[in-house]
């Protein structure tokens, strides 16, 4: 899922500062499951834009409102429903949702109430780790289903760095070294000698760094 | 003029199990401030941070949680719960540069007894002194 936390409140009431009235919108999607962004997160947030402002010597009016997912056309024009009720949404859902409002909505204002912060999974109640950074050239079948893009701190291809001690990264001890982690995996299935095969200088081109990428699959576009 | 505090409190049924003996007066009799307003719930596991910021939204000049002994909640982890949703408050408190202590939390063992309303004193004494919320208009 994609992972995300709040911004501090300072930077949303800044945003909100000329408003008389806004329109929190939750998602049900990913920030609902990884709890920042969810219906319950939402009702919080209005809460404290409402003191906030309520600080200041403004008043302001929020309702909050929720769609199943914001990077879907469809979800989105629901938004109808809150029609001339807000000045300015607050989005709750990555900024995916966020694009997806502003793509869409040309006379909408909208805010992010979220940063964005990684693709990754829940490891325990409450603590999300960072796991694939969509490289669009996965590579986890070379390396035990590990990631070396997201987990390995300079996204070597080649790695261990030699700086990685007792198994944890150099960079931030409090991680482990995806490498050493590789190896071990690897080794556990008798395919450590894997790791001598030297990976190829990366083409990044599928990662983004040529521009935003888009998907199209012909056998399911309408047109 | 005289300040005279808002303070609400969340209170589960088993640590304030006899605030409602002799129809509440009981509390009074021992010196429980008159400027708390007691909200019971079944377990403070259950108190949500937006039902601690409504209580400010609704005029609490304080807010205080009071759960089971860590050790021994009688739903275990109900007054952990609580306990964490506290700090999560306090924090944002401190985003909107309000003093973290208008809201705390305290463990008490259950029953009444005199730290349940020691902790309502307290809890008086300090709200006083930090003045009205600042989120009266
Ligand atoms: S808008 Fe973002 S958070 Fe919501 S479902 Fe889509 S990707 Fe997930
Ligand atoms: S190799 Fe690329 S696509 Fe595969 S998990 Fe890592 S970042 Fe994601």
């Amino acid at each position: 899922m994609i992972v995300a936390e709040r911004k501090p409140m300072a930077e949303i009431l800044e945003m909100v500062k000329d408003c008389s009235k806004v329109l929190v919108l939750a998602c049900r999607g990913c920030v609902t499951v990884c709890s920042a962004g969810g219906e319950r997160e939402a009702a919080a947030l209005a809460s404290l834009i409402r003191l906030g402002m309520k600080k200041q010597g403004k008043t302001i009016q929020v309702i909050e409102g929720s769609l199943v997912r914001q990077c879907d056309k469809e979800y989105i024009d629901a938004i109808d429903t809150w029609d001339g009720q807000y000045d300015a949404i607050v989005s709750t859902a990555c900024g995916v949702g966020v694009n997806f409002i502003a793509n869409l909505r040309k006379t909408t204002m909208v805010y992010p109430a979220l940063n964005t912060t990684f693709f990754g999974g829940s490891a325990e109640q409450g603590i999300w780790t960072e796991q694939c950074a969509g490289c669009g050239n996965c590579v986890l079948h070379l390396t035990g289903g590990l990631c070396p893009v997201a987990r390995c701190a300079k996204s070597l291809m080649n790695g261990p760095c030699g700086g990685s001690v007792g198994g944890r990264c150099e960079i931030n001890k409090q991680t482990e070294c995806i490498w050493q982690s590789i190896y071990d995996r690897l080794g556990s299935f008798g395919r450590g000698s894997q790791m001598e095969t030297i990976a190829p200088i990366r083409d990044w081109s599928t990662a983004g760094h040529g521009g935003p990428r888009k998907t199209v699959r012909d056998d399911l576009t309408i047109s | 003029m005289s300040f005279e505090p808002k303070i609400t409190l969340f209170s589960c049924h088993y640590a304030s199990q006899q605030s409602c003996a002799e129809k509440g007066k009981e509390l009074q009799q021992l010196g429980f401030p008159t400027t708390i307003t007691l909200v019971r719930v079944p377990c403070t596991g259950k108190v949500q941070v937006t039902t601690l910021l409504q209580a400010f939204e609704d005029g609490a000049d304080g807010v205080y949680v009071v759960g089971c002994p860590v050790e021994s909640c009688h739903n275990v982890k109900g007054s952990v719960r609580a306990a964490k949703k506290v700090t999560a408050v306090k924090k944002a408190l401190e985003e909107l540069d309000v003093e973290s202590g208008r809201i705390e939390m305290f463990h008490l063992p259950r029953g009444l007894h005199p730290e349940f309303v020691a902790a309502g004193v307290t809890m008086d004494k300090k709200i006083r002194t930090l003045g009205p919320s600042p989120f009266q208009s």
